[in-house]
């Protein structure tokens, strides 16, 4: 059976360092931080007190209020996404086949907000249950897409992929691989999350996973720094069309460039901690780049996981050195997430958005709070720091790795003249 | 209109987002009001807690209309 093409077609992201996908771009290109103080709960006694919140963002401005109280934050996040990345392929919506358009999104936790507000109002109640109807559905993870399919009436592959904060590489790839085995005409993919909680930041600095660096947020999330010292939680979402290339064609749709090919690994380690020498990372690339035939010289640019941590930043260097050998030097390597925060289960989508966007604007975004150089890192290797750098980009990659040591890795191709 | 008529549509038009004036007390919560089988339920619970009452199940099931609620909630106070 031969596989079909498939390629991206409309882009739709609400980020904390733009609402749209102009405001996106326009974020990355100039290297600006989405890290504040924390908004959206008392944080006073957190360790960590500041995050990437999504800003200037009144869900009514895009959803019926009725609409919109039934749905968790992250739910409304992917419908505003799910929303312009549609508008922006001009799919018409009214006369395509809708058994033969899909939703696959990634969401790493769902709906913790709501289930915090309601666990709290039981616990603090005298053990009667007074569960609102709408909790369940509001909160589980897989109603996203369930939500986007009701709106538009896509009855095609409907489901949420979770690998932590692979899960939405994880959606991008199932989806690459539905339309390549004809199951579906078009899938709108993506990922959103909504974790600047109480429950989350608590969390994850239980993990100590999150930067503390609370004297200068804007400057905590800085990958391959020395002084790195955790990850900045993000929230928002991104969503990419994928389209059948001959269905793209067929309706002249613009064409961003083509998904090569995906990568699936587990590093089989450890709970939290990236394998020291990235065996699972090196594996993810290394299939990624056999799935979508291609050789490492072929690869341009690299969006990384770089979340900056102090392990996992440099594990996944060493991977990139395994993996490309001499070829790394000529890389542009950067990690977005010095501006986006991590948006977790989110994060897949809205970098692979940024590889699309690089390739699209030639033109690489910067890996921002650079000054420090770490002596574990090769100073050979062209990491884009602090500054966006020209580049003609034929190949990107995006990595994403999750808790559970999941691992997954996209590539995209410019389509050949 | 009573106390409870009109504590009771303002749940009505905070939970299903409608208009004040479609609120009236013929109005059916499903064929008028746009509210689904779990909108229901949630103003079911809504009641109870605004009006400090139990609402049983299968009482529940017999209010289908704003007036009907409201003499419902009326002879249980």
């Amino acid at each position: 059976m031969k596989l079909k093409r498939v390629v991206v077609t409309g882009l739709g992201a609400l980020t904390p360092i733009g609402n749209n996908i102009e405001e996106y771009w326009d974020g990355l290109v100039n290297g600006k931080s989405g890290a504040a103080p924390i908004t959206h709960f008392d944080a006073a006694k957190f360790k960590t007190r500041f995050a990437c919140e999504v800003k200037n963002f009144n869900v009514e401005d895009f959803i019926h209020r009725k609409e919109a109280r039934k749905m968790d934050k992250f739910t409304q996040f992917a419908m505003v996404v799910a929303d312009e990345a549609i508008i922006n392929s001009k799919l018409d919506v009214e006369n395509v086949d809708p058994d033969r358009v899909g939703v696959i999104w990634g969401c790493g936790i769902g709906g913790i907000d709501t289930f915090e507000q309601e666990v709290v109002a039981y616990a603090l109640g005298d053990g009667t249950p007074k569960f609102n109807p709408f909790f369940i559905p509001k909160m589980i993870a897989d109603i996203a897409p369930g939500h986007i399919s009701m709106k538009y009436g896509f009855r095609g592959p409907n489901f949420t992929t979770v690998s932590a904060c692979a899960s939405s590489a994880n959606a991008i790839i199932d989806a690459l691989n539905y339309i390549r085995l004809g199951h579906a005409d078009v899938i709108v993919t993506g990922g959103s999350e909504a974790s600047v909680t109480g429950a989350a930041m608590g969390g994850f600095n239980a993990l100590h996973a999150l930067s503390q660096n609370n004297e200068n947020p804007s400057m905590a999330s800085r990958p391959f720094d020395k002084d790195r010292d955790g990850f900045v939680m993000g929230e928002g979402g991104g969503a990419l069309i994928l389209e059948e290339y001959e269905h793209a064609v067929a309706r002249g749709a613009k064409i961003y460039c083509e998904v090569a090919g995906g990568g699936l690994s587990a590093d089989a380690y450890h709970l939290t901690a990236p394998h020291p020498e990235g065996l699972g990372a090196t594996k993810v690339m290394q299939n990624c780049l056999q799935n979508a035939g291609l050789v490492p010289e072929d690869v341009d640019a690299i969006n990384m996981h770089g979340t900056s941590t102090p392990l996992g930043d440099v594990a996944e260097l060493k991977a990139v050195q395994k993996v490309f050998g001499e070829h790394a030097y000529n890389l542009n390597i950067n990690s977005t997430k010095s501006m986006t925060g991590h948006l977790l289960g989110a994060a897949g989508a809205i970098e692979a958005i940024a590889s699309v966007l690089a390739m699209e604007h030639g033109m690489v975004p910067p890996t921002i709070n650079h000054t420090v150089l770490d002596e574990n890192i090769d100073p050979k290797l062209n990491l884009t720091i602090n500054k966006a750098q020209k580049r003609d980009i034929k190949v990107a990659m995006s990595n994403t790795f999750g808790f559970g040591g999941h691992n997954a890795c996209v590539l995209f191709k410019k389509l050949e003249a | 209109m009573s106390d409870i008529a009109s504590r009771v549509k303002a749940i009505i038009v905070d939970k299903l987002g409608v208009d004040e004036n479609e609120v009236t007390a013929e109005a059916s919560f499903t064929n008028d009001l746009g509210a689904d089988s779990l909108d229901t339920v949630e103003l079911i619970m809504e009641f109870e807690k605004e009006f400090d009452i139990q609402i049983p199940d299968d009482q529940a099931e017999n209010i289908g209309t704003v007036g009907q609620a409201v003499s419902f909630i009326e002879a249980a106070k």
